[in-house]
């Protein structure tokens, strides 16, 4: 579903990301691990086509980026750790709105499914400002779905909540992820990636430096596999065979 | 209309009804904006009325500033309109771009799969809404002040052309702008020299229909701010998709 080769992004003399591979297959849930500057938003900007790569080819979902950007916001959602909602509007107006962006046919019924999977269809009439900060990040995965997106990108979605903002916001990305959509979420939290995602990828400097599937790893040790990752770029077989 | 890359191409215009239905959706997601700009400042209504006190306080201030007698009154009018409307207009255009920057709206705007001019033409379509709401507001309000009568067809088209081409710039700045750390400070110093065409003729075209000069002496700054409106719109709409990509 995504395909990324040596992918390099140059801001001025900065090299962010650094002849970056990366893969992710239909259905997968990738949680990208690792510490600030790494560059994992950078990354998500890129594959969500609001940054352009400086050198390295992207393909996902068939479409190559950024030449056919257009064609994949279509079937692309993407979550950052800001709302991306008008405070002024209702939490049903932003999703009409966002609705008409996307040009969706019976837009009407679709805000109200959404609003019900995200849980604010009591309060779809409140202006989003009113909100607190855990519903507004659920309404910002219901903004990112409400096309029926194939790819979804989180970027941090958990920045900002509390615990039981967070439990809620983890069932509702479990109810996405079930609905097999492939998924790729960047976190710090790695007890909520482990309790997640189907995949573990460690960013480290600019470079993916270890991956490895849930089955291949006790939950318990991922805290150790991310250490180690970043502090001697590890790759997974490596790590397996220490432990 | 954008190829694949969002970026202008003439090979990729699509042809019969798929061209129609690209121009409901083109013209879905221009509503939208200017729908949503709209409905958000019903609510908050912190852009118009930033730049309805500020307009007001100015030509308070000009009233104060100037005791002049009618004729002399007369001459100054169109600057003092033009200084007034300038500068409520970059308070406006600051703070339209900034209510889309501040909680990353931007971005939720430049991931919609539609061609990214209609987020330019739907932000200047709001933005000149706001000005001339303003305008409608001060017209009225200086007439009274000033005792001069302002409701000449001729000034309300200048007025309509001068805040086009100031909007059209003005929009596509605000959203450069709006991306440094300065963007209070930027606008005004990018936006003021590209506009001085516009107030250069604004003003003298106002100042010829207020006082009654030939028509064909008023016809040539008209011409010019036609022109301006025209080519800027032009180079706004080609040049959105680079001021937005990062």
């Amino acid at each position: 579903m995504i395909t990324v080769r040596k992918l390099v992004k140059r801001f001025g003399l900065k090299t962010v990301l650094r002849g970056l591979d990366f893969d992710v297959i239909g259905g997968e849930f990738v949680a990208l691990l690792g510490p600030n500057g790494a560059g994992k938003t950078t990354l998500l900007r890129i594959l969500a086509s609001l940054s352009r790569p400086t050198i390295g080819e992207i393909r996902i979902a068939g479409y190559k980026l950024p030449d056919q950007a257009a064609g994949l916001r279509r079937r692309m959602g993407f979550v950052s750790h800001l709302p991306l909602l008008y405070g002024d509007l209702s939490a049903e107006e932003n999703l009409l709105f966002y609705g008409r962006m996307y040009d969706i046919q019976n837009l009407t019924s679709r805000c109200q499914e959404v609003l019900q999977l995200v849980g604010l269809s009591a309060r779809r009439k409140e202006l989003v400002r009113t909100f607190s900060r855990g519903m507004q990040q659920r309404l910002a995965i219901g903004r990112a779905v409400i096309h029926d997106p194939e790819v979804i990108l989180f970027d941090e979605p958990y920045t900002g909540l509390d615990q039981e903002a967070c439990a809620m916001l983890d069932e509702v990305l479990r109810e996405v992820a079930a609905r097999g959509r492939t998924v790729v979420m960047t976190s710090h939290d790695l007890a909520r990636a482990a309790y997640l995602a189907s995949r573990f990828d460690i960013i480290s400097n600019g470079e993916i430096v270890a991956s490895v599937q849930r089955d291949q790893i006790d939950p318990n040790h991922l805290l150790a596999f991310y250490r180690q990752a970043v502090v001697s770029g590890n790759s997974t077989r490596q790590f397996q065979e220490h432990i | 209309m954008h190829d694949a890359s969002g970026h202008k191409g003439i090979s990729n215009i699509p042809a019969g009804s798929e061209w129609k239905n690209s121009a409901r959706r083109y013209l879905r997601a221009l509503w939208a904006i200017i729908w949503k700009d709209l409905a958000a400042e019903l609510r908050s209504r912190e852009l118009l009325s930033a730049m309805l006190v500020f307009a007001l306080l100015v030509i308070f201030i000009f009233n104060f500033a100037l005791e002049l007698e009618y004729k002399t009154r007369l001459s100054v009018t169109a600057g003092v309109l033009w200084v007034t409307f300038s500068f409520a207009g970059t308070l406006g255009l600051t703070r339209s771009m900034a209510m889309e920057k501040d909680r990353g709206c931007l971005d939720g705007l430049l991931l919609a799969p539609v061609d990214r001019s209609a987020i330019y033409f739907g932000k200047s379509l709001g933005n000149l809404s706001f000005m001339l709401t303003v305008e409608a507001i001060v017209l009225p309000v200086y007439s009274l002040i000033y005792n001069i009568n302002l409701f000449h067809p001729g000034l309300l088209l200048v007025i309509f052309l001068g805040s086009v081409g100031y909007v059209a710039v003005g929009t596509l700045l605000s959203t450069m702008a709006v991306q440094t750390r300065t963007r209070d400070v930027l606008l005004p110093i990018l936006l003021f020299p590209l506009v001085i065409p516009v107030l250069i003729a604004a003003v003298k075209s106002s100042a010829g229909f207020l006082q009654n000069i030939e028509w064909v002496e008023i016809l040539p700054w008209l011409n010019l701010l036609v022109v301006y409106d025209v080519i800027f719109i032009a180079i706004a709409f080609m040049l959105f998709d680079y001021v937005v990509e990062e």
